[in-house]
């Protein structure tokens, strides 16, 4: 037997060949937690390249929303939405918003089988610089699927005459998906390591799912609704992504002090919306470093 | 020099259930450790504390002298680690799987590059590197899991039932590998609920049963220790319990005749343990026969390992695997591997 694990052909490369030298590696915290980083995050990517459907149906399902839900209000009759926007127009602002929040919402499923399947291990056991290379990747690739989703259906928007914001305020509306994306990324990786397994996820993801998108005004302005749900729809983080994201496809002027909602407890400015925005991230993210710590120290 | 593994009084439970009540062994620079044991002994919780998979409740474990409690990233450098059930991305080519993993422990690309053909070629996997893992055969899955195992070049390699699932002659193959990279200076430890693969392969062994260290030496001094020579004796293919009791205190008063027992589990067979004699196959022939009693069968041996866990927990290793098997719940053991 030559000094291989092969049994058919002979070749001269044996065990002894793997120490190829023992001399410790260089160790650079920062460098090493980017290129662990990258790694995982290009995991991430290698599997939508061969597994795209989820990427497909997260666009598709977004442009069903807009076609047939808009459909559904088209003989609304016009104003009623406030500032002669046509249904159209007011749902697209929602529609970008609760793209991102379900896709942000699902960042813990590949995760959790990670878990299950005993992959998450093989992380665990290696010397990563921090583990939260593992909680970063998944942020990175959620982003930016919600960054693709999003500009297909501002696409799609603009071609059912819903018009374009300016550069600036495509700048802006990235910002609002990020500052969202990484809150409940958070939240659901958060969930991940708090919940037994995947089927629990499901159920939880399924249950946020739709009534967070009810109590917000995704789909109606506060005005329609009753006061309780008002009262709902003014603490719901979708509300203050989803009103300045519409205040930009509506108003061509605007700055930070530009009023974009009057919620119950008072006039909210855009600026004020970015700051809960903010806000909403630092917390989910805060609350869940006890978990992580727990469960990835 | 600092043993390249120490572990001292480690204990782990799960809730209420102590998985590893008292564990303290040592494993040397270059040698093959076996840990042995049937299944649900600890084994996997032991490997799963070392491997900085689980947090003991008391204890210590050194890697070269660095506490995996207190430097666990130091002592992961040190590790390499195949666990029991292989875990691959199936949606990752072998290639791909073995750069992620280079990535994990900083290698730096070229460097992986390199040490990733050698591995493929080691381990006789070019022709599948560029596959999908999800196609590979439970064989070729455990390579290429070595592969990833060894990329960092580990002072000690962990493998927790290594040949599990595998067919004989793939089994001899890995054991043929380890072998040589024991001799490359690798310290390997491996946990395994085959006798004769530790028999084969361990230079030292620690017996574990229930959570306890039972027995730690090498495979021959164990064996020695015991004394006697092993006698199996089959007076019918299935003996009814009277005649083997019988038999049993016929034999029993022979002077060659150490100790004996009647074995429920080998339908009825007595187990003896006699003075090392070439005579004794004769005379225990000659008692039976004066006493009008058949034999269907009887077979003289060395003490084997099995006799060494015999003789330290009154069972043998297969049925403290059959009444293992019937009170293990699988589903809490997978719950406390998931992290």
């Amino acid at each position: 037997m030559s000094g291989t694990i092969n049994t058919s052909e002979p070749t001269n490369v044996q065990a002894k060949d793997i120490y190829r030298s023992r001399e410790p590696l260089a160790s650079n915290g920062f460098a090493d937690f980017i290129q662990e980083t990258l790694a995982l995050t290009k995991r991430l990517f290698i599997q939508l390249q061969r597994r795209p459907s989820t990427l497909v149906a997260g666009i598709i399902q977004p442009l069903m929303w807009l076609l047939l839900f808009g459909a559904l209000f088209q003989n609304a009759p016009q104003g009623m939405m406030g500032n002669d926007l046509s249904y159209g127009q007011f749902l697209g602002a929602g529609l970008i918003v609760f793209t991102a929040f379900v896709g942000a919402l699902n960042a813990g499923l590949p995760v959790m089988f990670d878990r299950e399947f005993g992959f998450l291990n093989r992380l665990l056991v290696a010397p990563l610089a921090s583990r939260y290379s593992i909680v970063a990747a998944s942020a990175i690739y959620i982003v930016a699927l919600s960054f693709v989703q999003t500009a297909a259906i501002i696409g799609v928007n603009a071609l059912m005459g819903a018009g374009l914001p300016s550069i600036a305020g495509l700048g802006i509306i990235a910002l609002i998906i990020l500052l969202l994306v990484l809150g409940v990324t958070a939240l659901s990786l958060g969930l991940t390591f708090a919940l037994p397994g995947h089927i629990e996820l499901i159920a939880v993801i399924f249950v946020v799912n739709l009534p967070l998108l009810f109590a917000s005004t995704a789909l109606a302005p506060l005005a329609f609704m009753p006061q309780w749900l008002q009262l709902v729809a003014c603490l719901n983080p979708l509300t203050y992504a989803i009103e300045p994201i519409r205040y930009l496809y509506t108003h061509p002027q605007w700055d930070l002090s530009s009023i974009v909602l009057q919620a119950t407890w008072g006039d909210v400015s855009f600026g004020t919306s970015l700051s809960i925005l903010v806000g909403f991230a630092l917390l989910t993210l805060t609350a869940i470093q006890p978990l992580l710590k727990r469960r990835l120290a | 020099m600092a043993a390249a593994v120490l572990i001292q009084n480690l204990s782990k439970s799960y809730g209420t259930v102590p998985a590893v009540k008292d564990v303290s062994f040592q494993v040397n620079h270059g040698e093959i450790f076996g840990l042995l044991g049937p299944n649900g002994a600890g084994k996997t919780t032991t490997i799963r504390c070392l491997c900085t998979l689980a947090k003991p409740d008391s204890g210590s474990i050194e890697i070269g002298g660095v506490s995996v409690l207190e430097q666990p990233r130091e002592a992961r450098k040190m590790l390499g680690y195949v666990a029991q059930e292989v875990a691959l991305d199936k949606i990752l080519t072998g290639r791909e799987l073995l750069e992620l993993q280079a990535a994990l422990y900083h290698i730096p690309k070229r460097e992986a590059k390199q040490r990733i053909e050698v591995l493929l070629e080691v381990l006789d996997l070019h022709s599948y590197a560029d596959k999908k893992t999800g196609t590979y055969s439970g064989g070729l899955k455990r390579r290429i899991d070595l592969a990833a195992g060894l990329l960092h070049q580990p002072e000690v390699l962990v493998l927790d039932e290594p040949t599990v699932g595998l067919d004989i002659e793939s089994r001899v193959v890995v054991w043929d590998f380890l072998r040589q990279l024991r001799a490359s200076g690798t310290t390997i430890i491996i946990t395994s609920h085959y006798l004769e693969e530790v028999d084969a392969l361990a230079d030292r062994v620690g017996i574990i049963d229930r959570g306890l260290v039972i027995a730690e030496g090498t495979p021959s001094t164990l064996k020695n220790r015991l004394g006697g020579d092993r006698i199996t004796l089959r007076i019918r293919e299935f003996t009814p319990p009277a005649e083997a009791e019988k038999a049993r205190h016929l034999l029993s008063e022979l002077p060659c005749v150490q100790a004996a027992i009647v074995n429920p589990n080998q339908a009825n067979a007595l187990n003896l343990v006699v003075t090392p004699d070439p005579d004794v196959l004769m005379t225990i022939q000659q008692s039976l026969k004066a006493a009008e009693l058949p034999i269907f069968g009887i077979s003289q041996s060395r003490p084997s390992l099995d006799d060494v866990y015999l003789a330290a927990t009154g069972k043998t290793l297969l049925d403290a695997e059959l009444s293992a098997a019937s009170s293990r719940d699988l589903k809490a053991e997978k719950k406390q591997s998931m992290r």
